[in-house]
């Protein structure tokens, strides 16, 4: 009985606050935010990604005070997992994640249970540098609004990466990649679903095999489901037993299958980011012969977001950095392949001639394609779209 | 002091584990009020058993679990009866503390960089073989976990081969040995029935842990296990950490299921004990089966230590390698970028690691030297402190996270942390000072006592130094017990606290090996450093007893 009472008053005080965020001027959030520790968790997997958000602790300490601990997580559901345990313990506040990098199924889930706190994108002073118009996955995140719960951070595109000293002319559209397959035993393989670029591969399968592209939009109809993704199966079947290792195992993410591209164990990887190839030859992880390359009908693109759980300890400090992530010279410090090479969210035509200087100054790497030459670019299909593909194939392949 | 030290040990270790356990058991019968489950159902169960992989995810749970349990059992005794009263023993004790301080992560991350198609075994045989691409065979990885298992089973083995001889040092066997092989016993027959049956009962409990944590070894696993579909308690995890939070009543059904399998699995295990005695009993070995012992014996002897050698080597190639691309069996150039950026990025987790390591060292030493010091060393129930160990640890350190939360220690990850570590530091420490203690003559004890010593003053002045040796060994082991823990660190603080262990699994599902390979040896490093300080620092008592030969 008292523990509900103060929960109540806990989440009285609690909208209280979050309304008062919203009334107060950006320069009071940054006078708040000075002295507040926040704990940025994290995809910890790159360590390029890594050295990048060490830098931006540096910077956000020197300009505005805020200690930015980054937290290392091996899937972003970690953290998810946290605030929910922490929301099942009745604590409304003084959270232990204050923000979190996140799209897709991971935002919808926070969404959909109430963990984020919002909105709040609006009030960002750079957020109005967005390109919302031409990159409209800025503001809907795998077909759900965005709400300004999430604020767009980075954009990534579905690329492939192939050595072309083993493999000339790479195959360029997904019954020629089967054929390829089937000639070239034990050089193709794929992440496993749930990994989200073995899941991603999946969607252009998807994409492939649908009649009607538009339907991806929408929740799967379940009278039509099993036709729309017979044909993804189709292919998946004929390919399995001469893909890597027969098809018994399959690496656990596309980390793994550089890997095995750089060992000479496979010919081909994937990737969410057009730069990457580039990158990984830079730092002497994949031979300087890769090249990238994406389908004739083109590959899916998406954006990916910065969140704030709704119990954080430091909102104004999360704000104030997410609003510096958002500054043209820390997205061209970020889109710098030789940094991270992750692509910009921001307008360049809102942006000031020096800071449009800052992006025309970015080398472009031997494995990186021009923008023009990754069009078209693909809107990611509803999110159950991929767990229907994820249970789907788990069920076929992932008994063993 | 001493029954302070139980009741510590009681609140700190049991209350903890079982709290922990119910957080498991309550959303596994449907119970997780947060997400609107208040009914308790079945429904977790059935959405267990009908989740894609389940059924070949628990075989290969079994499979890894047992198997190396087994594996581990039978090489251990095979080394301790091939070598008993050989050379090779004494050289593998004097080794031993070092292959135990081995992380489990740190071996896994070595074991595929050696094993692995494109590893250095294929690499130094490629130009014998005429390969050109790494061989399309599944050494790591395999879908039937023999990898794994095997991996294991050869982490496992100096554990166990620590507790045999410690055993063996405390039943003084030597004259019924020399009995039996007076009879006409080979060496080998003579070790395995005089001094295997009298060792067995020491040998039981750390079985069961072993047993244990291979069932639930998610760290190991993600290295080398298979993965379509992984072994249980890594699908276990990934429904823990699912974005799709109603996964966790699944989540919480597996982690009880694997802590039932456990249960299970001992039960079996008793039933296998006591037919093999009634099976045994009056017979001799058959000189085939102790030939065969000693030979794999001695192999093993060799095999251990040398596979503990050539971890570091190649741990210690790919740290400074440049660019280092199969076939090539040596790195085509050397660069210290790894170690320039663990100069950056590691002293941070580092410090972590051995403050947390010695703060656990240390106070699970208070504690179970106070325990040790009272009468019976402290009650039949004691043996409970082992349950922690008994437990596969994915079935109790998720259901702790809440119970850390109730407490408010989330705020204070540190001292989740700590608690955490705890629960597994102190139990080994125990066993590891369990022998000492009984061994320690009771004359030296009276004889101050008659003096008019307190029993403070006892245990300071004359049980500590004589015993310095062994404390410094089980502190020794208490660092490198919390060194290496990674699902409690994981779910003791979700993560905001980066320990070594925490650091090299993130980093090998990144992918950099130089990176990969750098971690992994400064996570080994604070181990064997602490190894090598108890083996290595002078102690007064020893001092002055070599002073008195003189």
């Amino acid at each position: 009985m008292a523990s509900t009472r103060r929960r109540l008053l806990l989440s009285a005080a609690l909208v209280l606050g979050a309304s008062a965020v919203r009334a107060a001027s950006f320069a009071e959030i940054r006078a708040r935010a000075s002295g507040q520790t926040v704990y940025f968790n994290h995809w910890g997997g790159s360590p390029e990604i890594n050295d990048y958000i060490a830098w931006v602790a540096r910077e956000v300490r020197s300009r505005f005070g805020i200690r930015l601990v980054s937290v290392k997580l091996s899937d972003t559901a970690e953290a998810v997992a946290r605030v929910l345990a922490e929301k099942q313990a009745g604590k409304t506040s003084g959270g232990t994640v204050d923000l979190i990098w996140i799209n897709g199924e991971n935002f919808a889930a926070m969404k959909k249970n109430g963990l984020l706190f919002g909105p709040f994108v609006e009030t960002l002073p750079n957020f109005a540098l967005v390109d919302t118009v031409g990159k409209p996955t800025t503001l809907i995140d795998f077909t759900i609004p965005t709400e300004g719960y999430e604020a767009p951070w980075g954009m990534a595109q579905f690329v492939m990466l192939y050595d072309s000293a083993r493999v000339p002319q790479p195959p360029r559209a997904l019954p020629a990649l089967r054929a390829w397959i089937e000639r070239n035993p034990g050089r193709f393989t794929y992440p496993a679903p749930p990994d989200f670029i073995g899941s991603t591969f999946l969607k252009h399968l998807l994409y492939a095999a649908i009649d009607d592209p538009a339907r991806l939009l929408a929740p799967p109809d379940p009278v039509r489901a099993e036709a729309d993704t017979a044909g993804v199966w189709a292919w998946c079947d004929a390919v399995r037993p001469h893909l890597w290792r027969s098809g018994t195992t399959y690496p656990v993410n596309k980390e793994a299958l550089h890997r095995l591209l750089d060992d000479a164990e496979v010919d081909f990887s994937m990737a969410f980011n057009p730069s990457e190839a580039s990158n990984l030859i830079l730092s002497g992880r994949l031979p300087p012969t890769v090249r990238s390359y994406v389908f004739e009908g083109g590959t899916i693109a998406n954006t990916h977001f910065l969140a704030i759980p709704f119990n954080a300890s430091a909102k104004e400090g999360a704000m104030v950095v997410v609003d510096f992530l958002l500054s043209p010279e820390a997205q061209a410090r970020k889109a710098d392949e030789r940094i991270w090479g992750d692509p910009t969210v921001l307008d360049l035509a809102k942006l000031s001639p020096e800071d449009r200087a800052r992006f025309d100054a970015l080398p472009r790497g031997p494995a990186t394609l021009p923008p023009e030459a990754l069009a078209p670019a693909l809107p990611e299909p509803h999110p159950a779209w991929m767990e229907l593909l994820e249970a789907a194939w788990l069920a076929r392949y992932g008994r063993g | 002091m001493s029954r302070f030290a139980a009741l510590a040990v009681g609140l700190l270790v049991l209350l903890p584990t079982l709290a922990g356990l119910c957080g498991t058991l309550l959303p596994a019968f449907g119970l997780l009020p947060v997400l609107g489950f208040t009914e308790p159902s079945l429904e977790p169960w059935r959405r267990l058993f009908a989740a894609p992989g389940t059924g070949r995810a628990l075989v290969l749970a079994l499979l890894s679990g047992l198997g190396s349990t087994l594996l581990a059992l039978l090489l251990s005794l095979a080394i301790a009866a091939s070598t008993h009263g050989r050379a090779g023993e004494a050289r593998l004790r004097a080794l031993l503390p070092f292959l135990l301080a081995l992380p489990h992560a740190a071996y896994a991350v070595a074991f595929a960089f050696l094993f692995a198609p494109s590893g250095l075994l294929v690499r130094l045989l490629a130009p014998a073989l005429g390969l050109s691409r790494p061989p399309d065979l599944p050494t790591v990885n395999d879908p039937w976990a023999f990898s794994l298992t095997l991996a294991l089973a050869l982490r496992e083995t100096p554990f166990l081969l620590f507790v045999l001889w410690a055993a063996a040092d405390r039943a003084g066997l030597e004259h019924r040995l020399a009995a039996a092989r007076c009879l006409g016993r080979d060496r080998v027959r003579a070790w395995l029935e005089i001094a295997l049956p009298a060792l067995w009962p020491s040998l039981r409990l750390p079985l069961l842990a072993v047993l244990a944590y291979g069932l639930s070894a998610v760290d190991m696993a993600l290295v080398l296990g298979p993965t379509a579909p992984p072994v249980f308690s890594v699908l276990v995890l990934r429904w823990f950490t699912d974005p799709d939070l109603d996964r966790r009543l699944e989540a919480s059904a597996g982690a009880l299921l694997l802590v039932a399998l456990a249960a299970l699995a001992a039960l079996c295990g008793r039933g296998l004990e006591a037919a093999c005695i009634r099976l045994s009993r009056g017979r001799p070995w058959p000189v085939a089966l102790a030939r065969v012992a000693d030979v794999a014996g001695r192999f093993a002897a060799v095999l251990l230590p040398a596979l503990g050698l050539a971890s570091g080597v190649v741990l210690l190639l790919w740290s400074l390698a440049g660019s280092w691309r199969f076939p090539a069996p040596w790195p085509a150039g050397f660069d210290l970028a790894g170690w320039r950026w663990a100069g950056a990025t590691l002293p941070g987790p580092l410090l972590t690691t051995v403050a947390l390591a010695a703060g656990c060292a240390i106070g699970a030493l208070l504690l179970v030297v106070g325990l040790l010091e009272r009468p019976r060393g402290g009650g039949r129930w004691v043996a409970l402190l082992w349950l922690p160990l008994l437990l596969p640890p994915i079935g109790f350190v998720f259901g702790l996270q809440l119970v850390w939360i109730l407490l408010g220690l989330d705020e204070r990850p540190w001292l989740a942390l700590l608690w955490a570590h705890l629960l597994f530091v102190l139990p080994y420490l125990r066993l590891v000072l369990a022998g000492p203690w009984a061994g320690f003559d009771p004359r030296l004890r009276a004889a101050a006592r008659s003096l008019g010593a307190r029993p403070r003053a006892v245990l300071a002045r004359i049980v500590l130094p004589v015993l310095a040796r062994p404390v410094l060994a089980a502190l020794a082991v208490g660092v490198s017990v919390s060194a290496a823990q990674y699902l409690a660190t994981l779910a003791a603080t979700g993560g905001r606290v980066a320990t070594l262990a925490t650091e090299t699994l993130a980093l090998f599902a990144g992918g950099d090996r130089r990176r990969v390979a750098v971690a992994a040896l400064v996570l080994a490093a604070v181990p064997l450093a602490a190894a090598s300080a108890a083996l290595f620092l002078p102690v007064p008592a020893e001092r002055a007893r070599r002073g008195g030969r003189r």
